[in-house]
Protein backbone atom coordinates (compact mmCIF):
# COMPACT_ATOMS: atom_id res chain seq x y z
CA UNK A 1 0.00 0.00 0.00
CA UNK A 2 1.54 3.42 -1.06
CA UNK A 3 1.72 5.71 1.99
CA UNK A 4 -1.10 7.85 2.95
CA UNK A 5 -0.76 10.86 5.00
CA UNK A 6 -4.13 11.81 4.43
CA UNK A 7 -5.14 10.34 8.21
CA UNK A 8 -5.56 13.61 10.31
CA UNK A 9 -8.86 13.29 11.40
CA UNK A 10 -9.41 13.60 15.01
CA UNK A 11 -11.67 10.28 15.07
CA UNK A 12 -8.93 8.80 13.91
CA UNK A 13 -6.51 9.79 16.31
CA UNK A 14 -8.39 7.96 19.01
CA UNK A 15 -9.03 4.96 17.34
CA UNK A 16 -5.49 4.15 15.69
CA UNK A 17 -6.07 4.81 11.15
CA UNK A 18 -1.78 4.55 11.76
CA UNK A 19 -2.89 0.87 11.26
CA UNK A 20 -1.10 -0.20 8.20
CA UNK A 21 2.22 2.42 9.69
CA UNK A 22 1.77 1.43 13.21
CA UNK A 23 1.24 -2.72 12.35
CA UNK A 24 4.91 -2.56 10.37
CA UNK A 25 6.51 -0.52 13.04
CA UNK A 26 5.65 -2.39 16.00
CA UNK A 27 5.79 -5.66 14.21
CA UNK A 28 9.57 -4.58 13.53
CA UNK A 29 10.11 -3.68 16.94
CA UNK A 30 8.68 -7.16 18.24
CA UNK A 31 11.02 -8.83 15.80
CA UNK A 32 14.00 -6.99 16.62
CA UNK A 33 13.27 -7.64 20.58
CA UNK A 34 12.84 -11.09 20.00
CA UNK A 35 15.70 -11.20 18.21
CA UNK A 36 17.66 -9.90 20.92
CA UNK A 37 16.47 -12.49 23.74
CA UNK A 38 14.66 -9.49 25.42
CA UNK A 39 11.28 -10.73 25.40
CA UNK A 40 9.13 -14.13 24.15
CA UNK A 41 6.04 -13.36 22.05
CA UNK A 42 4.07 -16.54 23.78
CA UNK A 43 4.06 -13.86 26.98
CA UNK A 44 2.89 -11.43 25.15
CA UNK A 45 -0.42 -13.67 23.81
CA UNK A 46 -0.86 -14.22 27.38
CA UNK A 47 -0.15 -10.61 28.84
CA UNK A 48 -2.93 -9.63 25.90
CA UNK A 49 -5.26 -12.42 26.81
CA UNK A 50 -5.22 -11.35 30.48
CA UNK A 51 -6.23 -7.93 30.11
CA UNK A 52 -8.82 -8.68 27.28
CA UNK A 53 -10.38 -11.57 28.95
CA UNK A 54 -9.56 -11.60 32.65
CA UNK A 55 -8.66 -8.35 34.50
CA UNK A 56 -11.52 -5.66 34.18
CA UNK A 57 -14.32 -3.72 35.53
CA UNK A 58 -16.03 -6.55 37.22
CA UNK A 59 -13.67 -7.19 39.00
CA UNK A 60 -14.20 -3.45 40.93
CA UNK A 61 -17.94 -4.55 40.79
CA UNK A 62 -17.47 -7.41 42.76
CA UNK A 63 -15.85 -5.28 45.10
CA UNK A 64 -18.32 -2.99 45.62
CA UNK A 65 -21.64 -5.17 45.85
CA UNK A 66 -19.18 -7.08 48.68
CA UNK A 67 -19.05 -3.85 50.13
CA UNK A 68 -22.47 -2.70 49.68
CA UNK A 69 -23.53 -5.85 51.40
CA UNK A 70 -21.35 -6.66 54.11
CA UNK A 71 -20.67 -3.20 56.50
CA UNK A 72 -17.29 -5.22 57.80
CA UNK A 73 -15.83 -5.38 54.37
CA UNK A 74 -16.92 -1.93 53.25
CA UNK A 75 -15.30 -0.55 56.40
CA UNK A 76 -12.17 -2.52 56.33
CA UNK A 77 -12.12 -1.10 52.24
CA UNK A 78 -12.38 2.42 53.23
CA UNK A 79 -9.21 1.99 55.97
CA UNK A 80 -6.69 -0.43 53.65
CA UNK A 81 -8.18 -1.55 50.15
CA UNK A 82 -5.20 -3.37 49.38
CA UNK A 83 -5.25 -5.27 52.34
CA UNK A 84 -9.45 -5.23 52.33
CA UNK A 85 -9.18 -6.34 48.35
CA UNK A 86 -6.28 -9.04 48.70
CA UNK A 87 -8.50 -10.59 51.29
CA UNK A 88 -11.18 -10.55 49.39
CA UNK A 89 -9.27 -12.52 46.91
CA UNK A 90 -10.64 -11.39 43.52
CA UNK A 91 -6.94 -11.89 41.63
CA UNK A 92 -3.92 -13.50 42.84
CA UNK A 93 -3.19 -10.64 44.58
CA UNK A 94 -3.73 -6.86 43.89
CA UNK A 95 -1.02 -4.79 43.92
CA UNK A 96 0.11 -1.75 46.66
CA UNK A 97 -1.85 1.70 46.76
CA UNK A 98 -5.39 1.01 46.52
CA UNK A 99 -7.56 3.77 47.89
CA UNK A 100 -10.94 3.40 47.88
CA UNK A 101 -13.04 6.52 47.84
CA UNK A 102 -17.04 6.57 49.12
CA UNK A 103 -19.64 8.77 48.14
CA UNK A 104 -22.06 9.63 49.97
CA UNK A 105 -25.32 11.99 49.89
CA UNK A 106 -23.35 14.90 50.50
CA UNK A 107 -20.24 13.96 48.12
CA UNK A 108 -19.19 13.10 45.20
CA UNK A 109 -15.86 11.49 44.53
CA UNK A 110 -14.20 11.59 40.36
CA UNK A 111 -10.67 9.81 39.81
CA UNK A 112 -8.67 11.45 37.11
CA UNK A 113 -4.89 11.35 35.84
CA UNK A 114 -4.26 14.44 34.46
CA UNK A 115 -0.69 14.32 33.72
CA UNK A 116 -0.64 10.85 31.84
CA UNK A 117 -3.18 7.96 32.17
CA UNK A 118 -2.69 6.51 36.06
CA UNK A 119 -5.62 4.27 36.79
CA UNK A 120 -6.13 0.78 38.99
CA UNK A 121 -5.54 -1.77 36.33
CA UNK A 122 -6.17 -4.31 38.89
CA UNK A 123 -10.00 -3.91 39.89
CA UNK A 124 -11.00 -1.67 36.51
CA UNK A 125 -8.99 -3.62 33.67
CA UNK A 126 -7.13 -1.00 31.19
CA UNK A 127 -8.79 2.96 30.99
CA UNK A 128 -10.75 3.98 28.29
CA UNK A 129 -9.98 5.96 25.38
CA UNK A 130 -11.71 9.07 27.16
CA UNK A 131 -10.14 8.58 30.55
CA UNK A 132 -7.07 9.03 28.90
CA UNK A 133 -8.13 11.79 26.52
CA UNK A 134 -6.87 15.82 26.54
CA UNK A 135 -10.68 16.80 27.02
CA UNK A 136 -10.92 14.28 29.95
CA UNK A 137 -7.66 14.98 31.62
CA UNK A 138 -8.07 19.29 31.16
CA UNK A 139 -11.11 19.31 32.47
CA UNK A 140 -11.86 17.18 35.28
CA UNK A 141 -10.06 19.10 37.62
CA UNK A 142 -11.47 22.48 36.39
CA UNK A 143 -14.55 21.68 35.31
CA UNK A 144 -16.01 18.13 36.87
CA UNK A 145 -19.98 19.05 36.62
CA UNK A 146 -19.18 19.78 32.55
CA UNK A 147 -17.65 16.51 32.07
CA UNK A 148 -20.20 14.57 34.67
CA UNK A 149 -22.94 16.61 31.64
CA UNK A 150 -21.26 14.90 28.61
CA UNK A 151 -21.69 11.73 30.79
CA UNK A 152 -25.05 12.43 31.07
CA UNK A 153 -24.89 13.19 35.07
CA UNK A 154 -26.19 15.90 37.06
CA UNK A 155 -25.85 16.09 40.49
CA UNK A 156 -27.52 18.35 43.22
CA UNK A 157 -26.34 21.89 42.60
CA UNK A 158 -24.60 21.50 46.59
CA UNK A 159 -23.35 18.35 46.33
CA UNK A 160 -19.63 18.50 46.82
CA UNK A 161 -17.51 17.40 44.53
CA UNK A 162 -14.04 15.76 45.44
CA UNK A 163 -11.36 15.20 42.35
CA UNK A 164 -8.82 13.30 43.02
CA UNK A 165 -5.64 13.67 40.90
CA UNK A 166 -3.59 10.40 40.78
CA UNK A 167 -0.39 11.89 40.09
CA UNK A 168 1.60 9.66 42.46
CA UNK A 169 1.37 5.32 42.84
CA UNK A 170 -1.66 5.42 44.49
CA UNK A 171 -4.58 4.37 42.79
CA UNK A 172 -8.21 5.31 43.34
CA UNK A 173 -11.54 3.64 43.12
CA UNK A 174 -15.16 5.38 43.74
CA UNK A 175 -17.13 3.03 45.69
CA UNK A 176 -20.77 4.86 44.35
CA UNK A 177 -24.10 5.35 46.86
CA UNK A 178 -26.39 1.41 46.76
CA UNK A 179 -29.29 2.25 44.43
CA UNK A 180 -32.53 2.60 46.21
CA UNK A 181 -34.90 -0.04 45.41
CA UNK A 182 -32.20 -2.78 45.78
CA UNK A 183 -32.89 -4.07 49.37
CA UNK A 184 -32.32 -7.50 49.98
CA UNK A 185 -30.27 -8.05 46.64
CA UNK A 186 -27.88 -10.56 46.70
CA UNK A 187 -23.99 -9.12 46.09
CA UNK A 188 -23.78 -10.92 42.65
CA UNK A 189 -27.14 -9.48 41.58
CA UNK A 190 -26.17 -6.06 43.06
CA UNK A 191 -22.84 -6.31 40.87
CA UNK A 192 -24.49 -6.02 37.41
CA UNK A 193 -25.58 -2.18 38.52
CA UNK A 194 -22.62 -1.09 39.43
CA UNK A 195 -20.75 0.06 35.75
CA UNK A 196 -17.09 0.79 35.10
CA UNK A 197 -17.29 4.42 34.94
CA UNK A 198 -19.50 4.93 38.56
CA UNK A 199 -15.77 3.66 40.49
CA UNK A 200 -14.09 6.34 38.46
CA UNK A 201 -17.13 8.76 39.13
CA UNK A 202 -18.02 9.97 35.93
CA UNK A 203 -21.50 7.64 36.11
CA UNK A 204 -23.90 6.43 38.74
CA UNK A 205 -24.71 2.69 39.08
CA UNK A 206 -27.26 1.69 37.22
CA UNK A 207 -31.03 1.71 39.07
CA UNK A 208 -32.58 -1.62 39.82
CA UNK A 209 -35.37 -1.02 36.71
CA UNK A 210 -32.39 -0.56 34.00
CA UNK A 211 -31.42 -4.34 34.50
CA UNK A 212 -35.07 -6.13 35.11
CA UNK B 1 8.64 19.21 32.85
CA UNK B 2 5.96 22.08 31.57
CA UNK B 3 5.04 20.05 28.49
CA UNK B 4 1.90 19.23 26.93
CA UNK B 5 1.26 16.54 29.08
CA UNK B 6 0.29 18.70 32.14
CA UNK B 7 -3.27 18.92 31.00
CA UNK B 8 -5.09 20.07 34.22
CA UNK B 9 -7.18 23.04 33.01
CA UNK B 10 -6.34 24.05 29.85
CA UNK B 11 -9.37 24.95 27.81
CA UNK B 12 -10.44 23.97 24.52
CA UNK B 13 -10.13 20.60 23.82
CA UNK B 14 -14.01 20.08 23.77
CA UNK B 15 -16.60 17.39 25.38
CA UNK B 16 -15.21 14.02 26.49
CA UNK B 17 -16.66 11.30 24.04
CA UNK B 18 -17.22 8.20 25.60
CA UNK B 19 -17.01 5.05 22.96
CA UNK B 20 -20.19 2.70 23.91
CA UNK B 21 -19.12 -1.18 24.38
CA UNK B 22 -15.01 -0.22 23.33
CA UNK B 23 -13.03 -2.64 23.31
CA UNK B 24 -9.20 -3.52 25.34
CA UNK B 25 -7.36 -2.57 21.98
CA UNK B 26 -8.69 -0.95 18.89
CA UNK B 27 -5.99 -2.61 16.62
CA UNK B 28 -4.00 -5.68 17.05
CA UNK B 29 -0.95 -3.83 17.29
CA UNK B 30 -2.08 -2.32 20.25
CA UNK B 31 -2.22 -4.87 22.83
CA UNK B 32 1.37 -5.96 20.98
CA UNK B 33 3.01 -2.01 21.71
CA UNK B 34 0.99 -2.58 25.29
CA UNK B 35 2.35 -6.51 26.23
CA UNK B 36 5.99 -5.38 24.61
CA UNK B 37 6.29 -2.44 27.23
CA UNK B 38 5.00 -4.70 30.19
CA UNK B 39 7.55 -7.41 29.05
CA UNK B 40 10.25 -4.70 28.99
CA UNK B 41 9.13 -3.40 32.40
CA UNK B 42 9.37 -6.60 33.60
CA UNK B 43 12.94 -6.90 33.10
CA UNK B 44 13.65 -4.36 35.19
CA UNK B 45 15.89 -2.47 32.44
CA UNK B 46 14.22 1.23 33.50
CA UNK B 47 11.23 2.32 35.98
CA UNK B 48 7.90 3.18 35.08
CA UNK B 49 8.37 6.94 35.25
CA UNK B 50 11.10 6.65 32.62
CA UNK B 51 8.49 5.51 30.22
CA UNK B 52 6.36 8.69 31.61
CA UNK B 53 8.96 10.73 31.08
CA UNK B 54 9.80 9.74 27.70
CA UNK B 55 6.43 9.99 26.42
CA UNK B 56 6.47 13.81 28.05
CA UNK B 57 9.34 14.64 25.86
CA UNK B 58 7.26 13.55 22.83
CA UNK B 59 7.13 17.19 20.39
CA UNK B 60 4.09 18.13 21.65
CA UNK B 61 2.07 18.06 18.43
CA UNK B 62 3.23 14.52 17.95
CA UNK B 63 1.67 13.82 21.57
CA UNK B 64 -1.35 15.69 20.71
CA UNK B 65 -1.71 13.75 17.05
CA UNK B 66 -1.35 10.37 17.83
CA UNK B 67 -2.92 7.55 19.79
CA UNK B 68 -2.53 6.47 23.16
CA UNK B 69 -0.88 3.06 22.05
CA UNK B 70 1.36 5.03 19.69
CA UNK B 71 2.85 7.34 21.97
CA UNK B 72 3.52 4.32 23.90
CA UNK B 73 5.48 2.53 21.48
CA UNK B 74 7.22 5.46 20.67
CA UNK B 75 8.28 5.81 23.96
CA UNK B 76 9.23 2.59 24.25
CA UNK B 77 11.73 3.02 20.88
CA UNK B 78 13.05 6.09 22.49
CA UNK B 79 14.15 4.35 26.03
CA UNK B 80 15.14 1.46 24.04
CA UNK B 81 17.59 3.06 21.75
CA UNK B 82 18.82 5.74 24.11
CA UNK B 83 19.88 3.07 26.88
CA UNK B 84 21.46 1.42 24.03
CA UNK B 85 19.53 -2.05 24.44
CA UNK B 86 18.62 -1.82 20.74
CA UNK B 87 20.13 0.66 17.75
CA UNK B 88 18.30 3.10 15.46
CA UNK B 89 19.65 1.11 12.30
CA UNK B 90 18.06 -2.30 13.48
CA UNK B 91 14.51 -0.61 14.42
CA UNK B 92 14.73 0.68 10.66
CA UNK B 93 16.02 -3.21 9.14
CA UNK B 94 13.29 -4.90 11.40
CA UNK B 95 16.08 -7.07 12.59
CA UNK B 96 18.85 -7.58 15.33
CA UNK B 97 22.02 -6.51 14.01
CA UNK B 98 23.90 -7.29 16.93
CA UNK B 99 23.46 -9.78 20.00
CA UNK B 100 21.76 -8.06 22.69
CA UNK B 101 22.23 -7.38 26.20
CA UNK B 102 22.37 -9.46 29.19
CA UNK B 103 18.99 -8.51 31.27
CA UNK B 104 18.06 -9.22 34.68
CA UNK B 105 15.04 -11.62 33.41
CA UNK B 106 12.67 -12.25 30.80
CA UNK B 107 8.95 -12.04 31.09
CA UNK B 108 7.24 -16.28 30.38
CA UNK B 109 3.89 -16.86 29.67
CA UNK B 110 4.20 -18.76 33.14
CA UNK B 111 5.49 -15.35 34.93
CA UNK B 112 2.55 -13.48 33.50
CA UNK B 113 -0.44 -14.05 36.07
CA UNK B 114 2.12 -12.77 38.81
CA UNK B 115 3.14 -9.84 37.05
CA UNK B 116 0.21 -9.00 36.58
CA UNK B 117 0.34 -7.62 40.08
CA UNK B 118 1.86 -4.27 40.56
CA UNK B 119 5.04 -3.94 42.51
CA UNK B 120 5.22 -1.76 45.82
CA UNK B 121 6.40 1.52 45.51
CA UNK B 122 6.92 2.23 49.28
CA UNK B 123 10.58 2.03 50.71
CA UNK B 124 11.48 2.69 54.06
CA UNK B 125 12.00 6.56 55.01
CA UNK B 126 15.29 8.62 55.07
CA UNK B 127 13.61 10.88 58.02
CA UNK B 128 10.71 11.59 59.99
CA UNK B 129 7.68 13.00 57.73
CA UNK B 130 7.89 16.85 58.07
CA UNK B 131 3.85 17.33 57.67
CA UNK B 132 1.01 15.78 59.27
CA UNK B 133 -3.13 15.48 58.47
CA UNK B 134 -4.59 19.20 58.83
CA UNK B 135 -1.59 20.77 58.36
CA UNK B 136 -1.67 23.47 55.79
CA UNK B 137 0.99 23.80 53.43
CA UNK B 138 1.96 25.47 50.05
CA UNK B 139 3.22 23.61 47.03
CA UNK B 140 6.32 25.23 45.48
CA UNK B 141 6.72 26.66 42.65
CA UNK B 142 8.70 24.56 40.48
CA UNK B 143 9.51 24.40 37.04
CA UNK B 144 11.76 21.78 36.65
CA UNK B 145 12.79 20.91 33.24
CA UNK B 146 12.54 17.37 33.78
CA UNK B 147 10.30 14.70 34.83
CA UNK B 148 7.73 15.99 37.90
CA UNK B 149 4.45 14.56 39.82
CA UNK B 150 3.39 18.19 40.55
CA UNK B 151 1.11 19.22 38.09
CA UNK B 152 0.80 23.02 36.97
CA UNK B 153 -2.21 23.91 37.86
CA UNK B 154 -1.43 22.90 41.69
CA UNK B 155 2.22 25.00 42.32
CA UNK B 156 2.42 28.08 44.59
CA UNK B 157 -1.15 27.00 46.12
CA UNK B 158 -2.05 26.90 49.73
CA UNK B 159 -3.69 22.96 50.88
CA UNK B 160 -4.31 20.79 53.66
CA UNK B 161 -2.61 17.85 53.92
CA UNK B 162 -5.54 14.99 54.37
CA UNK B 163 -3.64 12.34 54.45
CA UNK B 164 0.28 10.20 54.37
CA UNK B 165 0.31 8.25 52.57
CA UNK B 166 3.45 6.23 53.15
CA UNK B 167 7.15 6.56 51.95
CA UNK B 168 7.57 5.77 48.14
CA UNK B 169 10.07 6.21 45.18
CA UNK B 170 10.53 9.75 43.86
CA UNK B 171 9.34 10.18 40.46
CA UNK B 172 11.77 12.86 39.74
CA UNK B 173 14.58 11.47 40.50
CA UNK B 174 14.05 8.03 39.63
CA UNK B 175 12.72 9.03 35.63
CA UNK B 176 16.57 10.32 35.44
CA UNK B 177 18.59 7.61 36.57
CA UNK B 178 19.36 9.78 39.74
CA UNK B 179 18.13 6.96 42.02
CA UNK B 180 15.03 6.16 44.13
CA UNK B 181 15.46 8.76 46.99
CA UNK B 182 12.28 7.75 48.74
CA UNK B 183 10.12 10.77 49.89
CA UNK B 184 7.39 10.97 52.03
CA UNK B 185 3.79 10.70 49.97
CA UNK B 186 1.07 12.94 50.78
CA UNK B 187 -2.83 13.94 49.66
CA UNK B 188 -3.34 17.67 49.44
CA UNK B 189 -6.42 19.26 49.40
CA UNK B 190 -7.04 22.28 47.80
CA UNK B 191 -10.35 24.50 47.51
CA UNK B 192 -11.74 24.99 44.07
CA UNK B 193 -10.90 28.61 44.29
CA UNK B 194 -7.70 28.16 45.67
CA UNK B 195 -6.91 26.49 41.99
CA UNK B 196 -9.15 28.49 39.81
CA UNK B 197 -10.14 31.91 41.40
CA UNK B 198 -13.47 33.52 42.00
CA UNK B 199 -15.23 31.90 39.18
CA UNK B 200 -14.51 27.86 40.67
CA UNK B 201 -17.71 25.87 41.28
CA UNK B 202 -18.08 26.70 45.11
CA UNK B 203 -19.03 23.21 45.57
CA UNK B 204 -15.29 21.64 43.85
CA UNK B 205 -12.37 19.97 45.86
CA UNK B 206 -9.58 18.80 44.55
CA UNK B 207 -6.20 16.55 45.76
CA UNK B 208 -3.18 15.62 44.54
CA UNK B 209 -0.77 12.86 45.72
CA UNK B 210 2.45 15.11 46.54
CA UNK B 211 5.56 14.18 47.66
CA UNK B 212 7.47 15.96 50.65
CA UNK B 213 9.81 17.81 48.14
CA UNK B 214 6.93 19.62 46.36
CA UNK B 215 5.49 21.16 49.64
CA UNK B 216 6.78 23.93 52.74
CA UNK B 217 4.49 24.68 55.23
CA UNK B 218 1.79 27.55 54.63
Amino acid sequence: MAHDHDHHHDDDHQHGSELSEMQLRVRALETVLIEKGYIDPAALDAVIEAYETKVGPHIGAAIVAKAWTDPQFRKALIEDATKAVQSFGVINRVGDHLIAVENTPKQHNMIVCTLCSCYPWEVLGLPPVWYKSAPYRSRAVSEPRGVLADFGVTLPKDTQIRVWDSTAETRFIVLPMRPEGTEGWSADKLAALVTRDSMIGTGLPKSPGEVA
Amino acid sequence: MDGIHDMGGMYGFGKVEAEPDEPVFHEKWEGRAFAMTRAISYTGVWPIDRSRFAQEKLPPEVYLSVSYYKRWELGLEKNLVDLGLVGDDEIRQGHALRPGKALARKLKPADVPGSLTRGSFSRPPQAAALFKPGDRVRTKNLHVETHTRLPRYARNRVGVIEAIRGCHVFPDTVAIGAGEDPQWLYTVLFDGRELWGESSDPTLTVSIEAFEPYLEAA
